[in-house]
């Protein structure tokens, strides 16, 4: 809790030095929030859902990448210790987030009624089949997508943690051993860093991944009408 | 007593068998992104100029796979 109220507020003071009376032409700090801002607008928003909608669509997308930027972080920072992350709170509201997002968007095109029925039914079908095809595409749109952002998050970073939990203690209990197994405390340590460093690389590419799949979920709902 | 009472008076005091749940939820994503991988990189070399594109579609296609992998970790904690 302590650790979430904290990253939130490193997110806002970081976005507001950055922002703070940005001007057409950046000096210092501005230029290392607008490359980040370009990143999002590039590579996700953009390039998934397309330059007219994207624009739309960014300031959510972009929110919910640097949030769960930002709250992976703690997972590798000393005295921290656990991304908020790792417990199910916040990765599950950040899917409901991205849920009512979709949802919008579709509605917002199509009416809500004529959206859910777009993109549970597949046309083209033969009729017999509808009675298999309709329950699963609505449990893979409505239930699944949620449910596996959620998961996924929340057990990559779990996971992350754990293991670098054991490791280092396993290194901490094997040193103090003062007998043989002291040498497996130098082998342990060294594993221990390497899955720091790797833990740096999930970090990056679980918000990415995250980001991805919300502007992937918006813009296929746009496209409702074409399975 | 016939089996069927006799299998359900057993209790196994057997630990562990989440980490063997695991395992085997491993197998199949593992495979998976294996061959995501493999085919996005076969694409990259055939086709250099698409790179940017296929780096964008392989990582969802990671996620998609790694989903399942990841759903074996949590019920071995929850079950």
């Amino acid at each position: 809790m302590i650790i979430r109220v904290l990253m939130a507020l490193v997110v806002a003071v970081l976005f507001y030095v950055g922002m703070r009376g940005a001007k057409v032409v950046p000096k210092g700090f501005q230029n290392v929030t607008e490359i980040a801002l370009d990143f999002v607008k590039t590579y996700i928003s953009d390039d998934i859902i397309g330059k007219k909608d994207g624009d739309r669509f960014l300031p959510i997308i972009a929110t919910i990448f640097f949030l769960t930027l930002f709250m992976n972080i703690p997972a590798v920072i000393p005295g921290l210790n656990i991304s908020p992350n790792a417990r199910i709170g916040m990765p599950l509201v950040m899917a409901l987030i991205v849920y009512v997002v979709f949802i919008y968007a579709g509605a917002k095109k199509y009416g809500f009624f004529s959206f859910v029925g777009k993109s549970v039914v597949v046309p083209n079908l033969p009729p017999a089949l509808h009675l298999l095809v309709i329950p699963i595409e609505f449990i893979s749109t409505f239930v699944l997508r949620p449910a596996t952002l959620t998961i996924r998050l929340m057990a990559n970073m779990l996971a992350g943690h754990i293991m670098i939990v054991l490791l280092f203690s396993a290194t901490n209990f094997f040193f103090w051993q003062f007998n043989g197994w002291t040498a497996v405390s130098f082998v342990t340590i060294i594993v221990a860093i390497a899955f720091t460093l790797f833990e740096l690389l999930v970090i990056f590419l679980q918000a990415y991944i995250f980001a991805l799949l919300a502007a992937v979920y918006i813009d296929l709902s746009l496209h409702a009408d074409s399975h | 007593m016939d089996i069927v009472t006799l299998a359900q008076a057993t209790e196994t005091s057997f630990k562990g068998l989440g980490a063997v749940g695991y395992g085997l939820a491993a197998i199949g994503p593992g495979i998976g992104i294996g061959i995501v991988v493999g085919k996005t990189i076969e694409g990259m070399a055939r086709q250099p100029e698409m790179a940017g594109q296929l780096r964008t579609t392989m990582f969802l296609g990671i996620a998609f796979t790694e989903a399942l992998a990841l759903i074996g970790i949590v019920t071995g904690f929850i079950f």
